[in-house]
């Protein structure tokens, strides 16, 4: 009797473990048709030539008018804000996780970790605060753009959200370096330095790599942020501080007035789609990388 | 005479745990000093002094002298070419994940060699020296991980012998490679022994015997007793020198 109770009870936690791991694939599958399935019906009245090349985004126009659907400016925007914030995150992400894995004593980093870890956990709706309320104006201030919520604004913002994750992985990927590897290297006289740029990142690389596309996904599938800090405007910016607007941003600011079922809003999941595709690519570039360390570790 | 390489009342403390305690011996240039003893005895931290690695480890409480050519090496501003004159092989082989000639090329690099023509010559002669030339000379470019562990004890000796240290100091180098390499080894070192003074740590008593021309005895972070290789193993002063190296403790 008390056996059967629990083997019972074993089945059913099996079962609730069984569930929940598929629980993520099917969430996934069904997000991916849904957003197929909302997309589908304007897809054969999309011109995909002026969809890649045109920046004439006009989904909702005038009456009697034609809709464009040119997403060139909203793609280029979500690039170039991205290139903007990994310009920013990369370099001192790395640089933080290198002083904080071999030269901060351990008391210091155990003070940056967990602060490095609440860095991370501020809402975005509070990054694109701080872009719109504080770098934006220095950012008008130095460089005399006319307005502080633009590429360069965004791209600063983007960069502060997408480095601490940056530093955190890219701190476990040193810390995973063998002691051994230091210790050699600084038998054999090599500098601090030295060990780290010629024993270090070669050593953790993938795991460095990992950190930087993980960043890099934060960066692009950011919405708030850049919605309260790129300026909105739909063009190909020339400058560093011409407003752009993102393809994320796009979708929230257009997606509650577009009525649904109707073209324009079909049109928004288009690009949740092409949004879809680019973070689905960089994680599967993260995987296949992260998979290469595991391989490299076994052999 | 002076002597190449001498311990002062040289101590070592982790945290208040002694794991060193006033030791003093000398070493002549050019010959091969065994420092035997059991676990924790306190041979690696004396060979971490010599080359003051020690002071990566943060507890570490270093009292005492170490004296190369006569001079404090505590006192040395060039830590590095402390480390360059004084080579050390590590107990477990540790390849860096680089190739197996950038391993070697390594230190020279550090130092400011560039010219490719001049660091060949000094990887070849350190490869030949620890005798891995022949086993790797077609595939320099091969990451010095994917070596054998034996390949990469060599490799890590010939990564010590590129810098042309004065003072070689091995760390129980044989403990994770097969008999036959270690008898390899043993030959690279009474070769070597002719230009470099050699500190060995082992507790492998018949090693010490085969190589050394002078014993160091350490029990418990204390120098039991220090003489040259005959008088330890045939006529030691201490009882527990006779034990020991004749195989009844340990």
């Amino acid at each position: 009797m008390n056996l059967s109770r629990a083997r019972i009870g074993e089945r059913l936690i099996e079962a609730f473990i069984f569930l929940s791991g598929w629980s993520a694939i099917f969430g996934m599958a069904a997000i991916t048709l849904f957003l197929l399935r909302e997309a589908a019906p304007v897809v054969p009245r999309i011109d995909w030539h002026e969809f890649f090349t045109s920046t004439r985004w006009i989904p909702a126009p005038a009456r009697g008018n034609e809709p464009h659907y040119g997403a060139l400016a909203l793609i280029v925007g979500t690039l170039t804000t991205t290139l903007v914030a990994m310009l920013v995150a990369v370099p001192t992400g790395l640089a933080a996780a290198v002083y904080i894995s071999e030269f901060a004593g351990r008391r210091a980093r155990e003070f940056f970790k967990v602060t490095i870890e609440l860095l991370a956990a501020v809402p975005s709706v509070v990054w694109g605060f701080i872009g719109l309320m504080l770098v934006g104006p220095v950012v008008s201030e130095v460089t005399g753009a006319p307005l502080g919520t633009n590429l360069l604004t965004g791209g600063l913002v983007l960069g502060l959200m997408s480095a601490p994750v940056i530093v955190s992985i890219a701190e476990d990927a040193l810390r995973a370096v063998p002691d051994s590897y230091r210790e050699a290297a600084l038998a054999l006289g090599a500098s601090r330095w030295e060990l780290v740029h010629r024993v270090l990142f070669p050593a953790a690389r993938n795991g460095l790599l990992a950190a930087c596309l993980l960043g890099l996904g934060r960066a692009v599938g950011e919405t708030m942020a850049v919605l309260l800090a790129t300026g909105h405007a739909n063009q190909i910016p020339h400058s560093l501080v011409d407003p752009v607007r993102t393809l994320t941003a796009a979708i929230a600011a257009e997606l509650g007035e577009a009525p649904r079922g109707g073209d324009h809003y079909r049109a928004l999941f288009v690009l949740g789609v092409v949004l879809l595709v680019f973070t689905f690519a960089l994680n599967l570039a993260a995987e296949l990388v992260v998979k290469g360390v595991r391989r490299r570790g076994r052999s | 005479m002076t002597a190449h390489l001498e311990c002062r009342k040289l101590s070592v403390s982790y945290g208040g745990v002694r794991a060193l305690d006033e030791v003093s011996f000398e070493v002549p240039r050019r010959s091969i000093c065994a420092i035997v003893g059991p676990a924790n005895s306190g041979k690696s931290s004396l060979l971490k002094c010599l080359n003051r690695t020690i002071d990566f480890v943060d507890t570490a409480k270093v009292t005492g002298e170490v004296l190369l050519d006569g001079t404090a090496v505590s006192k040395l501003r060039d830590v590095l070419g402390l480390r360059r004159r004084v080579g050390m092989v590590f107990p477990l082989p540790v390849g860096l994940p680089m190739s197996v000639y950038d391993n070697v090329a390594y230190a020279p690099r550090s130092r400011g060699v560039r010219a490719k023509a001049e660091l060949d010559v000094i990887v070849e002669r350190a490869l030949r020296q620890a005798m891995l030339w022949d086993e790797v000379k077609d595939r320099l470019a091969l990451l010095g991980t994917r070596l054998s562990g034996g390949q990469q004890q060599r490799l890590t000796l010939a990564r010590a012998l590129s810098m042309e240290p004065e003072v070689l100091c091995l760390d129980e180098f044989s403990i994770a490679i097969d008999p036959v390499t270690t008898m390899r080894i043993e030959e690279v070192l009474h070769e070597l022994k002719r230009t470099t003074t050699i500190i060995l740590a082992t507790n492998l008593v018949q090693q010490a015997r085969r190589l050394a021309d002078q014993v160091v005895f350490l029990n418990a972070a204390k120098l039991v007793e220090v003489g040259d290789v005959v008088s330890m193993f045939e006529r030691p002063r201490v009882m527990l020198t006779s034990r020991y190296l004749g195989g009844a403790i340990g």
